[in-house]
């Protein structure tokens, strides 16, 4: 176990950031996100979900594909370069790591994308453990540990001090890179600490929200359920839900030009979206009803049957907070929770 | 709360409305959701109280597909919405059933966020929290949404029933153009370096948009392959600007000032900022208007007159 | 194929030959700027095609695999990348990314079957590319019958080689109509799922569907009623597209991505599918 002494933490970001590019979650308006650090920003390490999800240090709302030319003779493509550089996240939480998990088995394991397989590559996971969850967190109804995140380093606050844990060999390279801030110490006071995460995690209202019901083969039995209708009624068709969430991976592939060319972009995009499915040809989801259902049943349903078993949701508490008609996927969960079986 | 219970039951007992869109409990403590209610057992389930924030007029268009009449909640700003939506002839006044209630204020139940929070109960101008970590007390003051704060007053502008008819002329706000009156005063540098730093955290998701019942096309430019801008992120950012310019032009004279822009932002960005300057402008140049005040007739913007002013001659002077 | 291992970046393709088919369809032949295909492909198989600045969609190869020296799309004019498409000319440069999706199982399911395709309008486009490469190893195959219907004469994709090569074909035989009377037209007139119902047709036959939606889904009546079973035939989903590789998600429909689990399915398999195409 390597411990830092807590005011160490502010010479330890600014020795990384010179090293690398260090992302971290700062302050931005009225609300959290990720940013590169330069010693400028006011970092937000007491808020346990930032603004938005870090899946766009991996998976960038917006990135440029190529740029093509049409100087004639023909078309020149210049394919976009490929993260290069190895770079730091710190304080990302465990259901962000998660939700890194769900879109490797989207964007790696098959048809890779090599846009972001290279920031995967390059990417340094220094996770931090969820000291304060918040009552919109489920993390827990999907498996996972608020106090252990997974990761490169797996990072705990303590009343003192920074606990750091190597998890993987990248981790390992990185604090002997920066073996200066750190000494050998004693784990029993990180685990204290993770004890008391779990005894708060066990209290969280959302804890006991049941999956019974979804996953791999319930399409049939949840597709035509009529309370899809009832409970899409309040939503207005906007991406917020999609946008914040950590897994969802829906994009568009669009052409801008710029005078000179054209630079082939990809974005994000959303199921929520009226036109998210319309072509020349016609359109296969014309009501919000239909959307609505689509996003929940891809993320408990389908997404389940095509990566490895993963929900499409890690239980951070996004959507909850930011549905400006205050639907989520704990409603989902709870208006459409079936009766537990009798045993 | 029971009055309200016994109003609408009545309503849809006696056959004058078909359904009611009303709010209730939302998953978080503090939250609150549009919904709707056939019968009386339902309404078991309506709650109204601060926390009831969302603008319940926008429904109201997709409620008019719908046979018959729909009875509503409308808080005062709220009214001004929808009767700009009557205005507009997007929602039919005999297809709605409006039932004005008192507004002291909603909470941002965003102020709430990160806390831990359990349950919530308010207790004179204070919210006392119980949370995962203690019990915690919230001035009201400090929790109220922006457009809460800037109260135009309490006076509903269209309603069948009035709720409470001794709160209409309960008591407005701090002065709604303060902040407008700041970057007036700033430099364009300055303005625009202010500008630029909200859009950056613009992600482009169109709650604003889709909650603001003056954004009511049948179709949004922005939706579709047909025009080079579309609803999502684009490789400049210049196109974010653009999407939010675009948009206060539009409603530029039919904006209410609801301040649904502002609340539903997830990346709290200011928005009803860029509406209230039109709104100033408007008063300025036209004379004070306010748009939802009435249900017939034209807005300054689109009522035009030889003895109008050129604002960019205005400018110039 | 794709451009520096990313399969979402495009070669260059150059327009060797259009042919117009009819006033709303062009055909394009589709190669390397230096000669030569672009990629290897199986029948049934897309690819997306793009001219800058207005975009990519996907479409059907309708040229057969055995064809070594380029691909041929055959394009209906019906929005707005479709209308830039047919102002291009031989000598000009599209993107092309693909192949993409499945196939129909020539290799394997079809192999030595009776073959019944069932066509309309635009939808001969991916079928003749199994036509084509059914008649380039015929001996492979038992009987083949076309059945093909456009709303008038001049609306029938490739018509001259229906007339001049298929009609030819020992073992071969293709039932045409059309929507409405027409001058010059002495052949059947009427819609392609009652014409399917008239015909004589053996219930040995594997069948493969395409067109419009409504004409498939009135197609696939009629053959069930005729005692056809859903193994027994294919057909093909057409939904928007983006990437091409089953992530950008547009055309997912229950745990399937229609770029990439089809655009070829069983009829069995698709009703397995929530009921969303």
């Amino acid at each position: 176990m390597k411990i830092m002494k807590k005011d160490r933490l502010a010479a330890f970001l600014q020795a990384v950031s010179g090293e690398m590019p260090l992302f971290l979650p700062v302050e931005k308006g009225e609300t959290t996100a990720f940013a590169r650090y330069t010693g400028e920003e006011t970092p937000a390490l007491s808020s346990v979900r930032t603004g938005i999800s870090p899946k766009d240090l991996f998976f960038p709302q917006c990135e440029t594909l190529y740029t093509i030319k049409t100087d004639s003779p023909g078309i020149a493509i210049a394919p976009a370069a490929r993260a290069q550089e190895d770079f730091a996240v710190f304080g990302i939480r465990g259901c962000d790591v998660h939700a890194l998990e769900v879109l490797d088995e989207v964007f790696l394991r098959e048809n890779t994308d090599t846009f972001y397989q290279a920031r995967r590559q390059h990417g340094i996971l220094l996770s931090l453990s969820c000291r304060r969850p918040d009552t919109a967190c489920f993390c827990t109804v999907f498996g996972n540990d608020p106090a252990e995140p997974p990761g490169d380093v797996a990072v705990t606050e303590g009343e003192n001090a920074w606990y750091w844990e190597e998890k993987t060999e990248k981790g390992r390279a990185f604090l002997k890179r920066f073996a200066s801030f750190f000494r050998e110490g004693d784990a029993v006071p990180c685990e204290e600490e993770k004890e008391k995460i779990r005894q708060i995690a066990a209290r969280l209202p959302f804890g006991n929200l049941s999956l019974q019901g979804w996953g791999a083969g319930q399409t049939a039995r949840r597709f035509e359920d009529p309370r899809w209708e009832k409970l899409a009624q309040g939503c207005l068709g906007c991406g917020t839900c999609t946008f914040v969430c950590p897994t969802c991976q829906c994009y568009d592939i669009r052409d801008y030009d710029t005078g000179r060319g054209y630079i082939h972009y990809r974005c994000w995009d959303s199921c929520m979206y009226s036109d998210f499915t319309m072509m020349s040809a016609g359109n296969n989801r014309t009501t919000q009803m239909q959307r609505y259902r689509q996003r929940f049943m891809h993320k408990l349903v389908y997404s389940v049957e095509n990566n490895s078993g993963l929900y499409g949701c890690v239980g951070c508490g996004r959507c909850v907070t930011r549905c400006p008609s205050g639907l989520s996927i704990v409603k989902v969960l709870r208006e459409m929770r079936e009766e537990e079986a009798h045993v | 709360m029971q009055r309200i219970r016994e109003i609408l039951s009545g309503w849809l007992r006696e056959g004058q409305a078909d359904r009611v869109l009303g709010w209730k409990k939302g998953e978080l403590p503090g939250m609150r959701e549009p919904a709707f209610f056939h019968t009386e057992k339902e309404l078991e389930e309506l709650v109204y109280d601060r926390f009831c924030g969302p603008n319940l007029s926008k429904f109201l268009i997709a409620a008019g597909e719908k046979p018959g009449v729909t009875a509503v909640l409308v808080k005062p700003c709220d009214s001004y919405s929808l009767n700009e939506l009557i205005r507009e002839n997007r929602v039919r006044r005999e297809q709605v059933r409006i039932l004005g209630v008192p507004c002291k204020g909603n909470v941002d139940p965003r102020a709430l966020e990160g806390k831990g929070v359990l349950a919530v109960r308010e207790e004179e101008e204070q919210l006392m929290l119980s949370t995962l970590y203690g019990e915690e007390i919230l001035p009201l003051s400090q929790v109220l949404l922006e457009r809460c704060r800037v109260c135009r007053g309490k006076k509903h502008a269209v309603y069948d029933e009035l709720l409470d008819p001794g709160q209409e002329e309960g008591p407005a706000g701090a002065d709604r153009f303060a902040e407008v009156a700041r970057l007036e005063n700033m430099t364009e540098e300055e303005r625009y370096a202010f500008w630029q730093g909200e859009f950056s955290r613009c992600i482009r998701c169109n709650a604003c948009r889709n909650a603001c019942p003056a954004c009511n096309c049948r179709v949004c430019v922005f939706d579709g392959p047909a025009f080079d801008s579309s609803q999502k992120a684009n490789a400049v950012p210049f196109e974010e600007s653009m999407f939010h310019i675009v948009r206060a032009f539009h409603v530029a004279g039919r904006c209410t000032d609801c301040g649904e822009c502002s609340r539903v932002c997830p990346q709290r960005i200011p928005l009803h900022l860029l509406n209230r300057k039109f709104i100033r402008d408007i008063d300025t140049l036209y004379g004070p208007y306010q748009a939802g005040e009435k249900d017939t007739g034209r807005s300054p913007l689109t009522d035009f007159t030889t003895g109008d002013c050129e604002p960019g001659a205005w400018e110039g002077a | 194929m794709c451009n520096g291992g990313e399969k979402l970046i495009p070669q260059v393709g150059k327009i060797t030959a259009v042919t117009v088919q009819t006033p709303d369809v062009r055909t394009f032949r589709i190669e390397k700027p230096e000669g030569g295909k672009l990629f290897r492909h199986e029948p049934g198989q897309c690819a997306m095609i793009g001219v800058p600045g207005a975009g990519e969609a996907m479409f059907s190869i309708t040229s057969s695999p055995t064809q070594e020296d380029y691909q041929e799309f055959s394009i209906k004019r019906c929005g707005s990348l479709t209308e830039k498409l047919h102002d291009l000319q031989a000598g000009d440069f599209v993107t092309v990314r693909g192949p993409y999706g499945n196939a129909f199982p020539v290799h394997t399911e079809l192999k030595g079957r009776n073959l019944l395709f069932i066509a309309g309008g635009i939808g001969l486009a991916p079928l003749r590319s199994v036509i084509r490469y059914v008649l380039d190893r015929r001996e492979e195959y038992g009987k083949v019958t076309v059945v093909y219907g456009s709303r008038s004469r001049e609306d029938l994709v490739g018509l001259e080689e229906i007339e001049t090569l298929w009609k030819q074909q020992k073992d071969m035989q293709v039932y045409l109509t059309i929507d409405r009377p027409q001058e010059g037209w002495d052949g059947h007139v009427g819609f392609v799922p009652s014409y399917v119902k008239e015909l004589p047709l053996s219930l040995s036959q594997t069948v493969l569907v395409c067109g419009p939606p409504i004409m498939i889904k009135f197609v696939l009546a009629a053959l069930q009623e005729m005692g056809f079973t859903k193994e027994q035939i294919y057909t093909t989903l057409e939904l928007r597209m983006k990437c091409g590789i089953g992530k950008c998600g547009h055309c997912n429909i229950g745990s399937k991505y229609v770029c990439k689990d089809g655009p070829v399915f069983r009829m069995d398999e698709i009703d397995e599918l929530p009921d969303e195409y």
